[in-house]
Protein backbone atom coordinates (compact mmCIF):
# COMPACT_ATOMS: atom_id res chain seq x y z
CA UNK A 1 0.00 0.00 0.00
CA UNK A 2 1.45 3.13 -0.83
CA UNK A 3 1.81 6.66 0.52
CA UNK A 4 -0.19 8.23 -2.39
CA UNK A 5 -3.03 4.99 -1.61
CA UNK A 6 -3.21 6.53 2.15
CA UNK A 7 -3.20 10.07 0.90
CA UNK A 8 -6.07 9.54 -1.32
CA UNK A 9 -8.15 7.66 1.41
CA UNK A 10 -7.83 10.09 3.86
CA UNK A 11 -8.93 12.82 1.57
CA UNK A 12 -12.02 11.21 0.36
CA UNK A 13 -12.79 10.57 3.73
CA UNK A 14 -12.65 14.17 4.36
CA UNK A 15 -14.68 14.85 1.36
CA UNK A 16 -17.00 12.72 2.30
CA UNK A 17 -17.29 14.05 5.62
CA UNK A 18 -17.16 17.65 4.43
CA UNK A 19 -20.43 16.41 1.96
CA UNK A 20 -21.92 15.27 4.84
CA UNK A 21 -21.91 18.14 6.82
CA UNK A 22 -23.20 20.55 4.16
CA UNK A 23 -26.20 18.07 3.43
CA UNK A 24 -26.88 16.63 6.48
CA UNK A 25 -28.38 19.09 8.89
CA UNK A 26 -27.19 20.22 12.14
CA UNK A 27 -30.61 19.57 14.24
CA UNK A 28 -32.51 16.88 12.05
CA UNK A 29 -33.67 19.20 9.01
CA UNK A 30 -34.63 15.84 7.47
CA UNK A 31 -36.54 15.18 9.47
CA UNK A 32 -38.42 19.08 9.38
CA UNK A 33 -38.42 18.56 6.10
CA UNK A 34 -40.45 15.13 6.13
CA UNK A 35 -42.90 16.38 8.63
CA UNK A 36 -46.18 16.92 7.34
CA UNK A 37 -47.33 20.64 7.22
CA UNK A 38 -50.16 21.87 8.63
CA UNK A 39 -52.72 23.04 6.33
CA UNK A 40 -55.87 24.23 8.20
CA UNK A 41 -56.05 27.55 10.07
CA UNK A 42 -58.30 27.20 13.44
CA UNK A 43 -59.02 31.03 14.75
CA UNK A 44 -59.77 31.88 18.27
CA UNK A 45 -60.66 35.44 18.54
CA UNK A 46 -60.62 37.62 21.64
CA UNK A 47 -61.73 40.86 22.58
CA UNK A 48 -60.67 41.26 26.43
CA UNK A 49 -58.11 40.04 28.99
CA UNK A 50 -59.10 36.23 28.73
CA UNK A 51 -59.85 33.49 26.95
CA UNK A 52 -62.00 30.36 28.18
CA UNK A 53 -60.23 27.46 28.85
CA UNK A 54 -62.57 25.33 26.88
CA UNK A 55 -62.29 26.99 23.86
CA UNK A 56 -58.25 27.16 24.15
CA UNK A 57 -58.82 23.09 24.98
CA UNK A 58 -61.11 23.13 21.73
CA UNK A 59 -58.75 24.10 19.87
CA UNK A 60 -55.64 22.50 20.60
CA UNK A 61 -57.64 18.97 20.75
CA UNK A 62 -58.71 20.22 17.08
CA UNK A 63 -55.13 21.30 16.05
CA UNK A 64 -53.91 18.04 17.05
CA UNK A 65 -55.95 16.11 15.89
CA UNK A 66 -56.31 17.52 12.48
CA UNK A 67 -52.60 18.99 11.94
CA UNK A 68 -53.60 22.30 11.67
CA UNK A 69 -52.26 25.96 13.05
CA UNK A 70 -54.29 28.06 15.81
CA UNK A 71 -54.32 31.46 15.35
CA UNK A 72 -55.20 33.51 18.44
CA UNK A 73 -56.89 36.75 17.19
CA UNK A 74 -56.45 39.78 19.22
CA UNK A 75 -59.40 42.20 18.04
CA UNK A 76 -59.04 45.50 19.08
CA UNK A 77 -61.66 48.41 19.34
CA UNK A 78 -60.66 51.40 17.54
CA UNK A 79 -62.73 54.88 19.58
CA UNK A 80 -64.77 56.75 16.79
CA UNK A 81 -62.87 60.13 17.75
CA UNK A 82 -59.69 58.66 16.62
CA UNK A 83 -58.83 57.19 12.96
CA UNK A 84 -59.14 53.72 12.00
CA UNK A 85 -55.42 53.03 11.51
CA UNK A 86 -54.06 54.79 15.05
CA UNK A 87 -51.80 52.58 17.64
CA UNK A 88 -54.06 51.42 20.06
CA UNK A 89 -50.98 50.55 22.91
CA UNK A 90 -53.15 50.91 25.74
CA UNK A 91 -55.19 47.81 24.42
CA UNK A 92 -51.79 46.26 23.47
CA UNK A 93 -50.69 46.33 26.67
CA UNK A 94 -53.48 44.04 27.23
CA UNK A 95 -53.94 41.88 24.00
CA UNK A 96 -50.35 41.19 23.57
CA UNK A 97 -49.66 39.41 26.86
CA UNK A 98 -52.91 36.98 26.15
CA UNK A 99 -51.39 36.12 22.70
CA UNK A 100 -47.86 35.51 23.98
CA UNK A 101 -50.22 33.07 26.86
CA UNK A 102 -51.58 31.26 24.33
CA UNK A 103 -48.76 30.89 22.33
CA UNK A 104 -46.75 29.57 25.13
CA UNK A 105 -49.36 26.98 26.26
CA UNK A 106 -49.68 26.18 22.38
CA UNK A 107 -46.98 25.81 21.93
CA UNK A 108 -45.70 23.50 24.92
CA UNK A 109 -47.76 21.47 24.02
CA UNK A 110 -46.57 21.12 20.51
CA UNK A 111 -49.43 22.78 18.06
CA UNK A 112 -48.08 25.55 15.57
CA UNK A 113 -49.20 29.25 16.45
CA UNK A 114 -49.31 31.74 13.84
CA UNK A 115 -51.05 35.19 15.60
CA UNK A 116 -53.52 37.68 14.25
CA UNK A 117 -54.17 41.32 15.19
CA UNK A 118 -57.52 42.67 13.68
CA UNK A 119 -58.95 46.34 14.47
CA UNK A 120 -62.24 48.10 13.46
CA UNK A 121 -64.97 50.17 15.77
CA UNK A 122 -66.40 47.18 17.23
CA UNK A 123 -65.15 43.56 17.85
CA UNK A 124 -67.69 42.60 14.98
CA UNK A 125 -65.85 45.28 12.80
CA UNK A 126 -62.81 44.18 13.91
CA UNK A 127 -63.10 40.39 12.74
CA UNK A 128 -65.09 40.90 9.33
CA UNK A 129 -61.75 43.25 8.51
CA UNK A 130 -59.76 40.02 9.56
CA UNK A 131 -61.84 37.78 7.90
CA UNK A 132 -61.69 39.87 4.74
CA UNK A 133 -58.05 39.18 3.96
CA UNK A 134 -57.57 35.78 5.93
CA UNK A 135 -59.31 32.57 5.15
CA UNK A 136 -60.00 30.16 8.53
CA UNK A 137 -61.38 26.58 8.07
CA UNK A 138 -62.58 26.98 11.45
CA UNK A 139 -63.33 29.25 14.14
CA UNK A 140 -64.23 28.56 17.82
CA UNK A 141 -65.87 30.93 19.88
CA UNK A 142 -67.14 30.93 23.30
CA UNK A 143 -70.58 31.29 24.44
CA UNK A 144 -70.04 33.87 27.02
CA UNK A 145 -71.31 37.10 26.79
CA UNK A 146 -69.09 38.52 29.45
CA UNK A 147 -67.07 41.41 27.37
CA UNK A 148 -63.49 40.41 29.00
CA UNK A 149 -63.90 37.28 27.14
CA UNK A 150 -65.37 36.47 23.86
CA UNK A 151 -68.39 37.89 21.25
CA UNK A 152 -71.85 39.30 22.28
CA UNK A 153 -74.76 37.00 21.01
CA UNK A 154 -75.44 39.07 17.94
CA UNK A 155 -71.94 38.71 16.94
CA UNK A 156 -72.08 35.05 17.32
CA UNK A 157 -75.78 34.75 15.34
CA UNK A 158 -73.37 37.45 12.64
CA UNK A 159 -70.60 34.78 12.51
CA UNK A 160 -72.53 31.94 11.66
CA UNK A 161 -74.86 34.00 9.28
CA UNK A 162 -72.34 35.60 7.14
CA UNK A 163 -68.87 33.60 7.59
CA UNK A 164 -68.15 30.62 5.39
CA UNK A 165 -65.94 28.68 7.70
CA UNK A 166 -67.20 25.79 9.92
CA UNK A 167 -67.96 27.80 13.53
CA UNK A 168 -67.80 26.06 16.69
CA UNK A 169 -69.27 27.69 19.72
CA UNK A 170 -68.72 26.32 22.95
CA UNK A 171 -70.96 26.52 25.94
CA UNK A 172 -69.04 27.16 29.40
CA UNK A 173 -69.89 24.46 31.80
CA UNK A 174 -70.79 26.57 34.44
CA UNK A 175 -68.56 25.27 37.19
CA UNK A 176 -65.87 26.31 34.52
CA UNK A 177 -64.37 29.50 35.35
CA UNK A 178 -60.88 28.40 34.02
CA UNK A 179 -59.57 31.08 32.13
CA UNK A 180 -56.63 31.52 29.77
CA UNK A 181 -55.03 35.06 30.55
CA UNK A 182 -52.59 37.46 30.84
CA UNK A 183 -51.19 36.09 34.25
CA UNK A 184 -50.59 32.72 32.87
CA UNK A 185 -47.09 34.20 30.48
CA UNK A 186 -44.40 32.33 31.77
CA UNK A 187 -41.36 33.70 32.56
CA UNK A 188 -39.99 37.21 31.30
CA UNK A 189 -42.18 38.98 28.56
CA UNK B 1 -20.30 98.70 33.89
CA UNK B 2 -22.59 98.59 36.53
CA UNK B 3 -22.74 100.99 39.74
CA UNK B 4 -21.83 99.82 43.28
CA UNK B 5 -24.62 100.86 44.49
CA UNK B 6 -26.69 97.89 42.85
CA UNK B 7 -24.91 95.09 44.87
CA UNK B 8 -26.32 93.65 47.98
CA UNK B 9 -24.13 94.86 51.22
CA UNK B 10 -21.16 92.46 51.99
CA UNK B 11 -23.00 91.23 55.22
CA UNK B 12 -25.94 90.65 53.24
CA UNK B 13 -24.87 89.41 50.59
CA UNK B 14 -23.12 86.87 52.81
CA UNK B 15 -25.97 86.48 54.44
CA UNK B 16 -27.93 85.04 51.55
CA UNK B 17 -25.46 82.92 49.92
CA UNK B 18 -25.07 80.81 53.84
CA UNK B 19 -28.79 80.41 52.73
CA UNK B 20 -28.66 78.39 50.08
CA UNK B 21 -25.96 76.91 46.74
CA UNK B 22 -26.21 78.84 43.54
CA UNK B 23 -28.31 77.87 41.35
CA UNK B 24 -26.65 76.27 38.07
CA UNK B 25 -27.83 77.22 34.12
CA UNK B 26 -26.76 76.28 31.42
CA UNK B 27 -26.85 76.64 27.64
CA UNK B 28 -26.49 73.62 25.68
CA UNK B 29 -25.76 72.98 21.84
CA UNK B 30 -24.81 71.13 19.32
CA UNK B 31 -21.13 73.05 18.20
CA UNK B 32 -19.19 76.19 18.35
CA UNK B 33 -21.29 78.99 16.87
CA UNK B 34 -25.02 77.91 17.66
CA UNK B 35 -25.10 81.13 20.00
CA UNK B 36 -24.63 79.97 23.48
CA UNK B 37 -22.55 82.82 24.62
CA UNK B 38 -24.87 85.24 22.17
CA UNK B 39 -27.91 83.93 24.59
CA UNK B 40 -25.99 83.84 27.96
CA UNK B 41 -25.03 87.52 27.09
CA UNK B 42 -28.67 88.45 26.66
CA UNK B 43 -29.88 86.59 29.74
CA UNK B 44 -27.23 88.53 32.25
CA UNK B 45 -28.61 91.76 30.22
CA UNK B 46 -32.20 90.94 31.32
CA UNK B 47 -30.41 90.17 34.68
CA UNK B 48 -28.78 92.87 35.16
CA UNK B 49 -31.51 95.36 34.18
CA UNK B 50 -34.13 93.57 36.74
CA UNK B 51 -32.04 94.54 39.35
CA UNK B 52 -29.51 91.88 39.72
CA UNK B 53 -25.50 91.94 40.77
CA UNK B 54 -24.54 90.41 37.40
CA UNK B 55 -20.59 90.29 36.30
CA UNK B 56 -18.81 88.41 33.73
CA UNK B 57 -16.69 85.97 35.17
CA UNK B 58 -15.19 84.89 31.90
CA UNK B 59 -16.44 85.65 28.32
CA UNK B 60 -14.72 83.58 25.34
CA UNK B 61 -15.62 85.60 22.29
CA UNK B 62 -13.32 84.12 20.11
CA UNK B 63 -13.27 87.08 18.14
CA UNK B 64 -16.58 87.49 17.17
CA UNK B 65 -17.76 90.89 16.81
CA UNK B 66 -21.33 90.73 17.73
CA UNK B 67 -20.44 88.99 21.15
CA UNK B 68 -18.08 91.39 22.03
CA UNK B 69 -19.99 94.31 21.00
CA UNK B 70 -23.04 92.42 23.39
CA UNK B 71 -20.85 92.09 26.03
CA UNK B 72 -20.45 95.82 26.71
CA UNK B 73 -22.44 96.98 29.44
CA UNK B 74 -21.65 94.34 31.80
CA UNK B 75 -19.32 94.59 34.66
CA UNK B 76 -16.24 92.00 34.29
CA UNK B 77 -14.07 90.57 36.76
CA UNK B 78 -10.51 90.93 34.81
CA UNK B 79 -8.94 88.14 34.36
CA UNK B 80 -5.88 86.57 35.60
CA UNK B 81 -2.04 85.87 33.92
CA UNK B 82 -1.03 82.88 34.84
CA UNK B 83 2.75 81.81 33.60
CA UNK B 84 3.17 78.23 32.30
CA UNK B 85 6.32 77.46 31.00
CA UNK B 86 7.43 80.79 29.95
CA UNK B 87 4.15 81.26 28.38
CA UNK B 88 1.70 84.00 30.12
CA UNK B 89 -1.83 82.64 29.75
CA UNK B 90 -5.18 84.34 30.86
CA UNK B 91 -7.39 82.62 33.04
CA UNK B 92 -10.78 83.31 35.40
CA UNK B 93 -9.76 84.83 38.73
CA UNK B 94 -11.82 82.41 40.79
CA UNK B 95 -10.60 84.61 44.16
CA UNK B 96 -11.22 87.82 42.47
CA UNK B 97 -15.01 86.33 41.60
CA UNK B 98 -15.80 84.57 45.45
CA UNK B 99 -14.68 88.52 46.76
CA UNK B 100 -16.70 90.05 44.46
CA UNK B 101 -19.60 87.82 45.26
CA UNK B 102 -22.21 88.91 42.58
CA UNK B 103 -25.18 87.38 42.65
CA UNK B 104 -25.09 86.18 39.09
CA UNK B 105 -21.60 84.98 37.12
CA UNK B 106 -21.28 84.28 33.27
CA UNK B 107 -18.87 81.93 32.67
CA UNK B 108 -17.99 80.79 29.72
CA UNK B 109 -16.94 77.25 28.71
CA UNK B 110 -18.17 75.41 31.33
CA UNK B 111 -15.41 72.06 29.71
CA UNK B 112 -12.77 74.35 29.90
CA UNK B 113 -8.95 73.19 31.35
CA UNK B 114 -7.24 75.40 33.37
CA UNK B 115 -3.88 76.13 33.29
CA UNK B 116 -1.84 74.20 35.81
CA UNK B 117 -1.10 76.27 38.96
CA UNK B 118 -4.28 77.82 39.05
CA UNK B 119 -6.51 76.41 42.38
CA UNK B 120 -8.63 73.50 40.12
CA UNK B 121 -7.74 72.10 37.11
CA UNK B 122 -10.52 72.27 35.03
CA UNK B 123 -13.90 75.32 35.02
CA UNK B 124 -16.63 73.40 36.30
CA UNK B 125 -14.78 72.94 39.54
CA UNK B 126 -14.09 76.24 39.65
CA UNK B 127 -18.06 76.89 38.71
CA UNK B 128 -18.58 74.42 41.57
CA UNK B 129 -16.67 76.54 43.93
CA UNK B 130 -18.82 79.37 42.78
CA UNK B 131 -21.85 77.87 43.25
CA UNK B 132 -20.80 76.58 46.58
CA UNK B 133 -20.62 80.18 47.90
CA UNK B 134 -24.19 80.65 47.12
CA UNK B 135 -23.46 83.23 43.58
CA UNK B 136 -25.65 81.72 40.64
CA UNK B 137 -24.47 80.76 37.44
CA UNK B 138 -24.95 80.93 33.53
CA UNK B 139 -22.48 78.71 31.66
CA UNK B 140 -21.88 77.57 28.39
CA UNK B 141 -21.32 74.17 26.95
CA UNK B 142 -21.18 71.90 23.71
CA UNK B 143 -22.60 68.47 23.75
CA UNK B 144 -19.44 66.81 22.86
CA UNK B 145 -17.85 67.86 26.17
CA UNK B 146 -20.23 65.52 28.35
CA UNK B 147 -18.25 62.67 29.43
CA UNK B 148 -20.75 59.93 28.69
CA UNK B 149 -21.42 60.77 25.54
CA UNK B 150 -17.63 61.59 24.52
CA UNK B 151 -17.40 57.52 22.47
CA UNK B 152 -20.21 58.33 20.99
CA UNK B 153 -19.41 61.63 19.56
CA UNK B 154 -16.04 60.16 18.72
CA UNK B 155 -17.53 57.78 16.41
CA UNK B 156 -20.25 60.16 14.79
CA UNK B 157 -17.71 62.32 13.94
CA UNK B 158 -14.13 60.84 13.76
CA UNK B 159 -12.33 63.66 15.90
CA UNK B 160 -11.71 62.67 19.66
CA UNK B 161 -12.35 65.53 22.19
CA UNK B 162 -10.03 65.95 24.96
CA UNK B 163 -11.98 68.41 27.14
CA UNK B 164 -14.63 66.64 29.27
CA UNK B 165 -16.85 67.26 31.83
CA UNK B 166 -18.91 64.94 34.21
CA UNK B 167 -22.69 64.31 33.56
CA UNK B 168 -23.45 64.56 37.42
CA UNK B 169 -22.34 68.46 36.45
CA UNK B 170 -24.77 69.05 33.94
CA UNK B 171 -27.72 66.67 36.16
CA UNK B 172 -27.56 68.85 38.90
CA UNK B 173 -27.97 72.16 37.02
CA UNK B 174 -31.22 73.54 37.76
CA UNK B 175 -31.63 73.91 33.80
CA UNK B 176 -30.51 73.21 31.01
CA UNK B 177 -31.75 75.02 27.69
CA UNK B 178 -30.75 73.99 24.54
CA UNK B 179 -29.78 76.25 21.89
CA UNK B 180 -30.70 74.72 18.55
CA UNK B 181 -29.90 75.69 14.97
CA UNK B 182 -29.99 73.63 12.09
CA UNK B 183 -26.93 72.33 10.60
CA UNK B 184 -27.78 74.62 7.36
CA UNK B 185 -27.30 77.85 8.83
CA UNK B 186 -24.89 77.24 11.40
CA UNK B 187 -22.67 76.28 8.15
CA UNK B 188 -24.39 80.03 6.92
CA UNK B 189 -22.48 81.54 9.74
CA UNK B 190 -19.27 80.00 9.59
CA UNK B 191 -18.76 80.86 5.76
CA UNK B 192 -20.04 84.67 6.42
CA UNK B 193 -17.04 84.32 9.20
CA UNK B 194 -19.42 84.53 12.20
CA UNK B 195 -17.96 81.60 13.97
CA UNK B 196 -13.88 81.39 13.07
CA UNK B 197 -11.86 84.06 11.34
CA UNK B 198 -11.48 83.63 7.91
CA UNK B 199 -8.08 81.77 8.08
CA UNK B 200 -10.12 78.91 9.94
CA UNK B 201 -12.76 78.55 8.29
CA UNK B 202 -11.89 76.22 5.45
CA UNK B 203 -10.18 73.82 8.36
CA UNK B 204 -13.71 73.76 10.02
CA UNK B 205 -15.88 73.15 7.27
CA UNK B 206 -13.37 69.74 5.69
CA UNK B 207 -13.54 68.43 10.07
CA UNK B 208 -15.67 68.67 12.73
CA UNK B 209 -18.27 71.55 10.74
CA UNK B 210 -19.89 68.48 8.16
CA UNK B 211 -23.06 68.52 7.63
CA UNK B 212 -23.86 64.67 8.43
CA UNK B 213 -21.40 65.50 12.21
CA UNK B 214 -23.44 68.69 12.59
CA UNK B 215 -26.61 66.82 12.20
CA UNK B 216 -25.71 63.70 14.25
CA UNK B 217 -24.38 66.42 16.84
CA UNK B 218 -27.65 68.05 16.79
CA UNK B 219 -29.90 64.53 17.24
CA UNK B 220 -27.54 63.80 20.30
CA UNK B 221 -28.01 67.02 21.57
CA UNK B 222 -31.96 66.54 21.38
CA UNK B 223 -32.10 63.61 23.00
CA UNK B 224 -29.52 64.74 25.95
CA UNK B 225 -31.78 67.30 26.79
CA UNK B 226 -34.87 65.70 26.05
CA UNK B 227 -33.41 62.53 28.99
CA UNK B 228 -32.95 65.84 31.10
CA UNK B 229 -36.31 66.71 30.61
CA UNK B 230 -37.48 63.13 31.54
CA UNK B 231 -35.45 62.55 34.78
CA UNK B 232 -36.19 65.91 36.43
CA UNK B 233 -40.13 65.20 35.14
CA UNK B 234 -39.60 61.78 37.27
CA UNK B 235 -38.23 63.71 40.05
CA UNK B 236 -41.17 66.16 40.30
CA UNK B 237 -43.14 62.47 39.98
CA UNK B 238 -42.14 62.08 43.66
CA UNK B 239 -42.92 65.57 44.93
CA UNK B 240 -46.48 66.03 43.94
CA UNK B 241 -49.60 64.36 43.05
CA UNK B 242 -51.01 66.83 40.39
CA UNK B 243 -47.91 66.77 38.66
CA UNK B 244 -47.76 62.82 39.13
CA UNK B 245 -50.87 63.17 37.27
CA UNK B 246 -49.18 64.69 34.64
CA UNK B 247 -45.97 62.58 34.09
CA UNK B 248 -48.26 59.50 33.43
CA UNK B 249 -50.39 61.21 30.63
CA UNK B 250 -47.60 63.05 29.30
CA UNK B 251 -45.49 60.95 26.15
CA UNK B 252 -42.15 59.85 26.82
CA UNK B 253 -39.08 61.31 25.84
CA UNK B 254 -37.43 59.49 22.93
CA UNK B 255 -33.86 58.16 24.83
CA UNK B 256 -33.67 54.96 22.85
CA UNK B 257 -34.94 53.51 19.54
CA UNK B 258 -35.04 49.54 19.14
CA UNK B 259 -34.62 47.67 15.77
CA UNK B 260 -36.65 44.05 14.95
CA UNK B 261 -35.54 41.71 12.62
CA UNK B 262 -38.23 40.54 10.81
CA UNK B 263 -39.49 37.94 8.03
CA UNK B 264 -42.92 37.01 6.98
CA UNK B 265 -43.21 34.08 9.17
CA UNK B 266 -45.56 33.16 11.93
CA UNK B 267 -41.89 33.38 14.34
CA UNK B 268 -41.65 36.96 13.81
CA UNK B 269 -45.07 37.69 15.69
CA UNK B 270 -43.19 36.65 19.16
CA UNK B 271 -40.64 38.91 18.39
CA UNK B 272 -42.33 41.75 17.32
CA UNK B 273 -44.31 41.42 20.74
CA UNK B 274 -41.43 40.88 22.76
CA UNK B 275 -39.58 44.28 21.09
CA UNK B 276 -42.75 46.14 22.14
CA UNK B 277 -42.88 45.59 25.43
CA UNK B 278 -39.22 46.05 25.89
CA UNK B 279 -39.68 49.48 24.17
CA UNK B 280 -42.32 50.26 26.33
CA UNK B 281 -40.11 49.26 29.02
CA UNK B 282 -37.65 52.06 27.78
CA UNK B 283 -40.03 54.85 26.38
CA UNK B 284 -38.41 53.96 22.92
CA UNK B 285 -39.63 53.96 19.63
CA UNK B 286 -39.66 50.62 17.84
CA UNK B 287 -38.82 50.36 14.14
CA UNK B 288 -39.91 46.81 12.36
CA UNK B 289 -37.12 45.84 9.35
CA UNK B 290 -37.81 43.08 6.62
CA UNK B 291 -35.16 42.59 4.76
CA UNK B 292 -36.27 40.73 1.31
CA UNK B 293 -33.52 39.41 -1.35
CA UNK B 294 -33.85 41.11 -4.83
CA UNK B 295 -36.30 39.38 -7.14
CA UNK B 296 -37.31 37.05 -4.53
CA UNK B 297 -41.25 35.80 -4.66
CA UNK B 298 -43.64 35.40 -1.39
CA UNK B 299 -45.70 32.49 -1.55
CA UNK B 300 -49.40 32.90 0.11
CA UNK B 301 -48.61 32.25 3.55
CA UNK B 302 -45.60 34.61 3.14
CA UNK B 303 -47.93 37.31 1.91
CA UNK B 304 -50.71 36.81 4.38
CA UNK B 305 -47.65 36.70 7.53
CA UNK B 306 -46.24 40.10 5.91
CA UNK B 307 -49.54 41.31 5.96
CA UNK B 308 -50.37 40.12 9.30
CA UNK B 309 -47.14 41.96 10.20
CA UNK B 310 -47.88 45.47 8.59
CA UNK B 311 -50.98 45.00 10.50
CA UNK B 312 -49.37 44.53 14.12
CA UNK B 313 -46.83 46.94 13.22
CA UNK B 314 -49.63 49.74 13.18
CA UNK B 315 -51.89 48.83 15.79
CA UNK B 316 -48.46 49.02 18.15
CA UNK B 317 -47.13 52.41 16.64
CA UNK B 318 -44.40 50.46 14.91
CA UNK B 319 -42.69 51.84 12.06
CA UNK B 320 -42.70 48.79 9.17
CA UNK B 321 -39.44 49.20 7.09
CA UNK B 322 -38.81 47.10 3.84
CA UNK B 323 -35.69 47.18 2.09
CA UNK B 324 -34.59 44.99 -0.98
CA UNK B 325 -30.54 43.67 -0.29
CA UNK B 326 -28.97 40.48 -0.56
CA UNK B 327 -26.62 41.58 2.15
CA UNK B 328 -28.25 41.48 5.15
CA UNK B 329 -25.97 42.53 7.45
CA UNK B 330 -24.53 45.08 5.40
CA UNK B 331 -28.60 46.37 4.96
CA UNK B 332 -29.18 46.19 8.83
CA UNK B 333 -25.93 48.63 9.47
CA UNK B 334 -26.94 51.04 6.75
CA UNK B 335 -30.72 50.90 8.51
CA UNK B 336 -29.96 51.45 11.93
CA UNK B 337 -26.79 53.82 11.29
CA UNK B 338 -30.11 56.05 9.54
CA UNK B 339 -32.49 55.36 11.98
CA UNK B 340 -29.64 55.63 15.08
CA UNK B 341 -30.70 52.61 16.42
CA UNK B 342 -29.48 51.79 19.90
CA UNK B 343 -31.06 48.31 20.32
CA UNK B 344 -31.07 45.41 17.57
CA UNK B 345 -33.75 42.46 18.29
CA UNK B 346 -32.92 39.11 16.29
CA UNK B 347 -35.06 35.92 16.44
CA UNK B 348 -33.44 32.57 16.86
CA UNK B 349 -30.77 31.76 14.04
CA UNK B 350 -31.25 29.05 11.33
CA UNK B 351 -28.52 26.84 11.39
CA UNK B 352 -25.90 27.51 8.41
CA UNK B 353 -24.25 25.18 6.30
CA UNK B 354 -21.60 25.08 3.84
CA UNK B 355 -19.01 28.14 2.88
CA UNK B 356 -21.86 30.29 5.00
CA UNK B 357 -20.56 28.83 8.30
CA UNK B 358 -17.05 30.56 7.43
CA UNK B 359 -18.89 34.10 7.95
CA UNK B 360 -20.04 33.54 11.71
CA UNK B 361 -23.18 34.26 13.11
CA UNK B 362 -25.52 37.24 12.47
CA UNK B 363 -25.26 38.73 15.81
CA UNK B 364 -21.67 38.93 16.30
CA UNK B 365 -21.61 40.80 12.87
CA UNK B 366 -23.90 42.87 13.39
CA UNK B 367 -21.99 43.82 16.77
CA UNK B 368 -18.94 44.01 15.02
CA UNK B 369 -20.09 46.44 12.47
CA UNK B 370 -22.53 49.07 14.72
CA UNK B 371 -20.18 49.17 18.26
CA UNK B 372 -22.44 50.25 20.82
CA UNK B 373 -25.64 49.07 19.80
CA UNK B 374 -26.93 46.30 21.98
CA UNK B 375 -27.95 42.77 19.99
CA UNK B 376 -30.23 40.90 21.60
CA UNK B 377 -31.71 37.23 20.21
CA UNK B 378 -35.06 36.69 20.85
CA UNK B 379 -35.75 32.67 21.75
CA UNK B 380 -38.24 30.83 19.63
CA UNK B 381 -40.82 29.44 22.25
CA UNK B 382 -42.58 27.55 19.62
CA UNK B 383 -41.83 24.21 19.16
CA UNK B 384 -42.49 23.14 15.80
CA UNK B 385 -41.86 25.96 14.15
CA UNK B 386 -39.25 26.22 12.17
CA UNK B 387 -37.67 29.70 13.91
CA UNK B 388 -35.03 31.24 11.59
CA UNK B 389 -33.59 34.69 11.49
CA UNK B 390 -35.15 36.79 8.86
Amino acid sequence: MSVLAIVAAVAAGVLLGAGAGYWLPPHGRLAARNRPRPVRRILLPFTGEEISSRSFEAAVRLARAENAIIMPAFLARVPMNLPLETALPVQCARGMPLLEAVEQSASAQGIAVDSRVGRGRSARDALRNLLEHEHFDRIIVSADENPRVGLSYDDMRWLLDRVPAEILILRPAPDDTRRISVHSVSGHF
Amino acid sequence: MSSEGDRLSPPAATAQAAQRRGRLKVFLGMAAGVGKTYRMLLEGHAELQAGRDTVIGLLESHGRAETAGLAEGLPMVPRRRVSYREAVLEEMDLPAVLARRPELCLIDELAHTNVPGVEHAKRYEDVEEILEAGIDVLSTLNIQHLESLNDHVTELSGIRVRETIPDAILARAEEVVLIDLTPEALLDRLRAGKVYPPGRIDAALNNFFRIENLAALREVALRQVAEEVGAKRLTTELVGAREESLAAHAPQAVSERLLALVKPDPTSQRLVRRAWRSAQRLGAELDLLWVRAPGRHLSDDEQRSLSALRQLASILGAKMLEEESDDLPAAVVDVASRRGSTYILIGHSRPVRGLARLRGPLPQRLMARLPGVDVRIVADRSGRSRGDVP
